[in-house]
This record gives C-alpha cells, structure tokens and sequence, in this order.
C-alpha cells in the first residue's frame, strides 16, 4: 500500500505518473464516499489538469517539489481557488474564496494537487460532524452509524478509508485530534504559530491551528516539513526555524522523558480507554522513555475557559457573515437591520447560534471581567501549568477523548455532553503546545482509541519522534476499517 | 452661511467646555492593514482585497509606516510614548465596515497625555491631549438621493486613522477652531497627513457643556459629530452653546446625546441618546501580536523629527528678524515657509524676501488656489528679483510689474526688466541732465528748497521721477538735487 512518502518518492522517481497518483485517489474517495459522506467536493477535472501540467514538468527535467504528485484533501474552513470554501454553513453555501489559503498555496507550490474539500461541523463548532448544513453527517469508517469525531470529521474519515493522501485539518479545541483518535488514525496540531493560518475560516483566532490527519506520524512530518514556517500574511506565526521532521524521527526516542498527569485520566473516563492509553505508556517504557508523574492542576477549568474564550472570539469572527457583502443573503427584509438578522437566522445553524450568543454575552458591557477577563487569566494558569510541567519532561502523554466514537444522534441534543468531549485536547489550544494523535488499540467493539502526546511550544519535533516510536513498535496505526478503499 | 466667530458666553457668568476627538488619515503608500494602495479619488471598490473587503480567511498585517507616523505624532506633541501597546477590536455593524468590527486600540493606546499650544492675540494657551490611538478607517456608504439602494464604496475602507482626543481644555468655539487648526499644522509638518477636511482626510467630532465661570465641574455634555470644516465645528459649537444656555435659563437639564450637524440649516438634530449608545464589546484583537519598542528605537523616531510650527516661528523672530506678522503668516503654510527659507538661501535679506512671499506671491496663490510651489516662480528667481531691486536695477513700484511678467515662465529678472523696459536709470550722466532741466523749469519749489522747505524736495524728486517714467534711481535723484542746490541730507 503506497503512503504519501513512497507517492512523492515514485512520482519525483518517474515510477508513477503524477496523473496515476491524482486518478487514484479520485477513484478511493469515488469508492468510500458513498459509505461516509466525508468529501463536500470532488475536483477530477482540475486535479487531472494539474497532474498532467506537473507531469510535463518533471518530463522536462524540472524540479517537482518535496511533494510531487501527492494528492491533497482540505478542510472546507480552508480557502481554496478552485471550488467553494463553505464552513459546513448555509451562510456561505455558494462562497467562492478569492484567493488560496497559505497552507494550499504551500502544498501546491511544493508539487502537492488538491483532490477534494472535507465536511466538517459547521465553522468548527462541533466535535461529530453532525453540524454540517452542508451535505449533512460524516459516517465512522469503523462503523458507519457512529459518528467520525469532529470537527475535522470529513479528513478524519478519509484518512482511515484511504491511503497515500494528505488530509488537511483545523484544531480549535481537538477538531484534529479527536477526530484522528475516533477514527483510528494520526493527527497532529502544530503548535500555535507553527503553521501559517492565512486562508483558514477564523473560528477562535487565538486556539485555531491547522494540521494533518494521517495514516502515521511519518505522513505528519512530511507534510509539516512543507507547511511549517513564517508567513508574512499571519502576524501570530513563528519565525522559529523549521527542522526537517522527517530527519528528526529517525534520532529515536530513548531518553526522552515524558509526563503522566492524573488529571488528564478524569473520572466518567471509559476504563478501556484508561487501560489502552497506560498499556501505550508502558509500550513507550519499553523503548527506553523515561516516565515521570506530573500535575496540571488547572486543567479541570479547562473546558469553561475554552466556551468562553472560543465564544468570545467566535463571536466577533463570525460577525462578518452578515448578507451584505458575499454569501447567503435572506429574501425578505425591511430594512437594513432586519437584513442581517434574517440573512444570520436563516444562514446560521443552532449551534453555531448558540456560542455566537455565548461569545456576545461574555464580552458585554457589564460581563467582560466577570467571564471573559477571567477566562483570560486561566488561560494564564493553563499555560503556566504546562511551563512547569515542562522544566521536568520532554513531553505529556494522555488519552485524546475520554470517550471513543458514540453513535449519531446520541449527543447531538445535549451540548454539555458533547463539549465533555473536548475536555483533554483544549488545553493543547489554551497553552498554544502542540498535539498529536494516534491509534493505540480498540475497544472490544473495535472503535479506535487515540493516545495524546503533548509537546513544549515549537518542538513538534518531539512529539513526531514519540509518535513515530511508537508506531515503530506498535500495530494499531495498520489496522484498516471495514469501510476501506481498495488497494491499487 | 455667514461666519458666527463670535463666542456666545461672552459678558454672561457662564462658559463653555469644549473637547475635541478629531481623526486623521495618515498619508501612508498602503493601507493599515494590508497593502492595497492608499489613496483618495479612484474609481470605487478599485482599491480593494481580501484583506480590507473583510473575506473570509484573511487576516491583517500592522503597517509600520503608520505606527512609526503616529509615533511621530506623539512626540511632536510631548506624549508619553507606549513601550508596549496592542489593538482592540471595536465590535458593531455597518455596511461600511466589511468585517463588522473595526480594529482600533481601547485600553493601551500608542500615546497618552501630551498638549498642544495654540497662540491667541498676544496669549498662548496649552489644550491637552488625552491620547492617540491608531486605527482603520471605515468604507463610505452612498445613499444616491432618491435610489431605494445604498452602495458602498471600500476604498476607504482600512485606510490608517490617527484618533486624537483632547482634554476638555476649550473654552470658546475659536479656541476649539485654534486648536484643530495648530493640530494640523503640526501634521502638515510632521509630512504625514494631508489634513484635507474637505476630502475627510482631516474630520472632527466635538463635546460641549456648559457651566458657570470658575466652576471646575464638569457637567452633562453633548456630542456633536459630521464636522467637516472649520466654518462647521465653529457654527456648530455657536449653535449648540446657545441651545444650552437657553435651556439652563429656562431651568431644563441638558440630555447627554450625540447629535449631527446639519450645516445648511445651521442646527442641530438627535443621532441618538445616552441609552442607545452602542455597546462595542472591545476585546485584544487575536489576529495581531502586540508591538514593544525599545527606548532606541523611540531615539529614534525623536531625532527624525522636523521643526515644527512653534520652533519655527521662534526662530524666523529671533534668528531671521521678521516681525511678528510676516512669521506667523509664514509659519501657517508649510510650502510658503519652505519658499521663503530656500528664497532667503539664495539672497540673506530676511525681511525683504518675505516682504515679497507674504505680499505678492501669497496674493497670486490665493487668486489662483495654487500651493507656493506652483505659482509659477522658483524661490531663487523671486530671490533674484529682490536682489535687483535691492541692488536698483528696478525700482520697487515697478518691480511688480516684474514679478508679474516672470509668472509662469523661465525668465531671469533681468530679461523680465529688459522686456519691459523697465530698467532703473543709474546713470550719472543722465540723471544729471534730467534733474537740472525740472531745477530749470520749477524756480518757485526750487527757492523754497532753499529756504528750507523740505516737502519741495519730495516733490522735485518727483518731477524727475515723471520725467524719466518712473524709471530713474530715486535715491540718486535726490542725492544729485541736494548737491545741486547746495543743501545738506537729512
């Protein structure tokens, strides 16, 4: 089965046809979809042009990039030329983005084809991808009435049905991560700052990372080594060199130490869940890493600083959805304000609704120190925690999600139930550390269970060669679910 | 309208308190926030991107030229210059603003305090300044009369905006006119806004209340916004302290309101009341990093700095020695004061260039609406002209005719003389033959002279002058009649 690595090694070896690469993948997402309902668009015809100009290119003897031929699925809160860039939102059903995020730009420049936009929960707010108001829920290739994760369900899915593909994703509070772990397969949040946000849909300006869904943590450096990087168009990304992943992982992992925190192990937590992710632990002892006990003792507030902060800033990153300038636009008003309030009633779903509310409220004259100020100074003492935690090891480890994949229908109704979800991926978010991860066994079910690794700020490195480590000597990232393209 | 300069609390116990929050477009090459091209006049919606049309995605970038300009701004009004200092999102709706938010700065604005002095007659009074912050201009919404659409223009929309907020320091709509008028000098100078209100590159919000003389209270104030001419805030500020006063006489509270100013009817209408004010949700802007300057880089900035308005009127007094009017006449126009100093590096006499800047070429400027620069002459040909008057290759009467035919042209002055035919006659010779003939033909003034009559000189010089048309030197004229008759100058 041919991965993104050995894709880009063929196609820039002349062994296989950027054209053959891009038919491929086409034909996997054609056979899966049905089944899941995770890609929002399909672009064939672009693709196909693309990979036939790219295959003149390399005949010529030009230089392909790191990426040649490999075909690339994107987020659809992520800006691209060709298609529309729809949030999973009635809002934007029919935008048409001027311009290519940074991240597209960078995978395209580096001989990368974009094959497909991926359905989501509607501007990332949702952790099932029921949200969508687009083409509606995304199927668990491992069991198709359970939910993907969210809100990077479409990537997640398709990560787990397909191979040889790089799956672009968004991390507000775990929209990476939580998906990967639901559906069995690799994802990494860079660091906050790593990876340039320019042409991502802004949900929660400050927690919004973007970052890949992968077969393993090898795929992740490959793409990060590509998307990684200053961006003048982003204020807020690091001019913190970029190392080659892909060398890094190869420097092992022994000696590194690594942090437990009873707090990222809460009550109400499935205890197979528990048990796999201290069996991974054991398997990272096993290769030499050294395991400490640590405390974070301010993650408990976690999840409330993360409504409020992603609220409040949501809140105002949404307010430009509004009728008047491009997207949906209501049919009936009176006057200008009856505009914007039908062209958002009608154009915006209930959860997207209801932390708009939230946001709106927690910033008002009269609440902001009581909620949003407050929530700020946590977020201070989140971070701090992880500072301190760090002086001591290299790197955390703890479950993704205390839950594995749930049925659809199940939580959509009860919100509180479903932001639990998210309760040890937002803290990555709140300290801007990074998180990746990654399969680490079944329940008896066989729904996929993900172990997180937690790194330092700018050290995503770490967490890679942890990751790749242990899928060195682990099998679980190779299990393939029921709903499965074809191999080639 | 006609101009209402006049200050309605005059010989009443009352007095006004007058703040002004006034908005400045800095004449960066590109927008606050992105780098679509800032300018005024192009076609709509032609300088627009993804950025400032507020799309989806994108994402603002600090423009350093506008913040080094605001800077400059704070120190040339002694500010306190923040070491650390970040933006704020200012949250509401409004067609003219694509991202429903305006990224401005609340709580830590890039200067604080500082004042600026405005002279009056023979005083001077410092008005200080509460802050400056930065910010991005809004697009412009434009409702056609008649038309059930509105359109909107974006061009606008992200130009960066200086917002500077005076203390309640004014008592009189001309102090509040003084003001704004120093305040733009000061831009005009610092070369980093065109300071143009009727473009709106220059506009003014202004607070007024009403109190009674030595009260240091302040009481319910009203805010008056869409002032976009000194004409206006004057009218405007008239117009409203005489409504106050009117309701304080007949015992009504004034409302705390904002108000628009109609200047065709020369009043007054409610925008909106205390309990309507908006709610702006201000929040740190998460798109942007905040800034940190050094006390280097501060230096800097500082010693960059031009001289400015006040600096320069001291020393066109004291170092140049023109009187107190040819300075300040001067010092208001930056292009006249700049004309006048490259004029005076080409001819050192001070008071005689600018004799002829405040005189002749502000008069042409002012009949044509031309800036000093383009009236049609360099500053060292009017150098030249001075000098040959000085020197009297042409007498000062006719010298306008001169400067005149120079207008417009590459002419050096003695072409222009020729031309004209204007030449002064210095000739001994002549002039000798010119002054005997009137001493021949004027025996009567002539014995007075004599007697000590000195009126009868001027007029004998006259004579000559006549007889010569115009062009004969008229100090050696009179020279030559006192030789000739045997008396003594004076």
């Amino acid at each position: 089965m041919r991965g993104v690595v050995e894709t880009r090694d063929a196609v820039r070896g002349k062994k296989l046809k950027a054209v053959e690469s891009i038919r491929d993948a086409i034909r996997q997402i054609r056979e899966v979809d049905g089944a899941l309902h995770a890609a929002s668009d399909v672009f064939e015809a672009d693709a196909l042009r693309e990979a036939e100009d790219l295959d003149r290119r390399i005949a010529r003897g030009e230089e392909p990039g790191p990426l040649a031929g490999v075909p690339f699925t994107v987020k659809d809160n992520i800006c691209t030329r060709v298609g529309k860039t729809t949030a999973g939102s009635k809002i934007l059903a029919s935008y048409r983005a001027p311009y290519d995020a940074t991240v597209v730009a960078r995978l395209r420049a580096g001989g990368a084809i974009c094959v497909a936009k991926t359905n989501m929960d509607e501007f990332g707010m949702g952790s099932s991808t029921e949200n969508s108001a687009i083409i509606g829920p995304t199927k668990n290739p491992w069991k198709t009435t359970h939910v993907p994760g969210g809100s990077s369900g479409g990537a997640a899915a398709l990560a787990a049905a397909s191979r040889g593909m790089i799956h672009l994703g968004s991390d507000t509070g775990g929209s990476i991560r939580q998906p990967a772990s639901y559906c069995g397969v690799t994802g990494l949040k860079p660091s906050y700052g790593r990876v340039s946000r320019y042409g991502l849909l802004a949900f929660a300006s400050s927690l919004d990372q973007i970052g890949m869904l992968q077969a393993d943590a090898r795929e992740c450096a490959a793409a990060l080594e590509v998307l990684a990087g200053k961006d003048a168009k982003d204020s807020t990304s690091g001019a913190v060199p970029v190392p080659r992943y892909l060398e890094e992982l190869e420097r092992g992992v022994r000696g590194l130490r690594v942090g437990v925190a009873k707090e990222y192990f809460p009550e109400g937590i499935e205890p197979e869940v528990a048990e796999r992710v201290r069996q991974g632990i054991d398997t990272l002892r096993s290769l030499g890493v050294e395991v400490r006990e640590v405390s974070l003792p301010h993650t408990r507030y976690a999840n409330p600083t993360y409504v409020l902060i992603s609220g409040a800033e949501a809140s105002s990153n949404l307010a430009r959805y509004d009728g008047v300038h491009y997207g949906y636009r209501t049919d009936a008003s009176r006057g200008l304000i009856d505009l914007y309030a039908k062209s958002r009633v009608e154009g915006f779903g209930p959860e997207v609704k209801r932390r708009i509310m939230v946001g709106t409220f927690v910033l008002s004259a009269g609440y902001y120190d009581a909620f949003y100020n407050k929530a700020c100074k946590v977020r201070k003492l989140i971070r701090n925690d992880f500072e301190k935690a760090f002086r001591e090891v290299d790197a955390i480890v703890c479950p993704t999600s205390p839950v594995v994949a749930f049925p659809i229908g199940e939580k959509i109704d009860d919100p509180l139930k479903l932001y639990a979800v998210d309760v040890l991926t937002v803290p990555a978010n709140l300290a801007t550390v990074p998180g990746i991860s990654l399969p680490c066994g079944f329940t008896r079910e066989k729904l996929p269970i993900g172990l997180q690794i937690y790194g330092r700020p700018f050290e995503d490195a770490t967490i890679l060669r942890l990751a790749h480590g242990f899928q060195g000597a682990t099998k679980h990232h190779l299990d393939a679910p029921p709903v499965r393209a074809r191999s080639s | 309208m006609a101009k209402a300069k006049t200050d309605p609390t005059d010989g009443t116990p009352l007095e006004a308190v007058i703040g002004l929050e006034v908005h400045c477009q800095l004449k960066t090459r590109t927008k606050m926030f992105c780098s679509c091209e800032n300018r005024f006049g192009a076609e709509p919606n032609s300088l627009v991107c993804p950025v400032c049309l507020g799309h989806p995605g994108s994402l603002p970038v600090v423009n350093r030229k506008a913040v080094e300009y605001a800077i400059k701004v704070g120190l040339a009004c002694g500010c306190e210059i923040a070491r650390f200092t970040k933006f704020d999102r200012k949250n509401y709706y409004y067609p003219d603003l694509p991202k429903n938010y305006q990224i401005s700065q609340y709580d830590l604005p890039i200067c604080k305090g500082g004042s600026v002095d405005v002279a009056g007659e023979g005083t001077s009074h410092r008005i200080g300044l509460v802050r400056i912050h930065l910010e991005e201009d809004a697009g412009k919404n434009i409702h056609a009369d008649g038309a059930a659409e509105s359109w909107v223009d974006l061009n606008r929309a992200g130009v960066p905006l200086l917002e500077i907020v005076s203390q309640p320091d004014m008592r009189t709509p001309e102090e509040a006119g003084a003001y704004l008028r120093m305040l733009r000098l000061i831009m005009l100078y610092l070369d980093v806004s065109d300071c143009n209100m009727e473009e709106g590159s220059l506009r003014c919000d202004v607070n007024v209340s009403i109190r009674p003389r030595g009260s240091t209270r302040l009481e319910t104030r009203t805010e008056i916004k869409n002032l976009n001419s000194f004409t206006n805030i004057e009218n405007a500020l008239v117009h409203e302290i005489r409504r106050q006063m009117k309701l304080r006489e007949s015992g009504q509270p004034v409302i705390q309101q904002t108000l628009l100013f109609d200047p065709q009817r020369g009043e007054t209408r409610v925008l909106r009341g205390k309990e309507e004010a908006h709610d702006y949700r201000y929040f740190p802007e998460p798109d942007l990093a905040p800034l940190t300057f050094t006390e280097e880089s501060l230096a800097a900035a500082g010693a960059t700095l031009p001289e400015l308005p006040a600096a320069r009127l001291r020393r066109f007094q004291s170092d140049l020695g023109l009187g107190a009017y040819h300075a300040d006449v001067l010092v208001r126009d930056v292009g006249l004061a700049n004309f006048f100093e490259e004029a005076v590096a080409k001819y050192a006499k001070p008071q005689a260039v600018a004799n002829w800047v405040v005189n002749a070429l502000l008069e042409e400027m002012n009949a044509r609406g031309l800036g000093a620069q383009e009236a049609g002459i360099s500053p060292g040909r009017l150098a030249d002209l001075v000098r040959a008057i000085d020197e009297g290759k042409v007498s000062n009467q006719k010298a306008r005719d001169v400067f005149k035919a120079m207008l417009g042209n590459e002419k050096d002055v003695a072409a222009a003389i020729r031309e004209l035919g204007l030449e002064q006659i210095s000739d001994d010779g002549i002039l000798r033959g010119a002054v005997r003939d009137v001493l021949r033909a004027h025996p009567g003034p002539v014995d007075d002279v004599r007697k000590g009559k000195k009126n009868s000189v001027n007029f004998l010089v006259g004579q000559v002058m006549r007889s010569t048309k115009g062009q004969a030197n008229p100090g050696m004229v009179l020279k030559m009649i006192e030789e000739e008759l045997g008396v003594a100058g004076s």
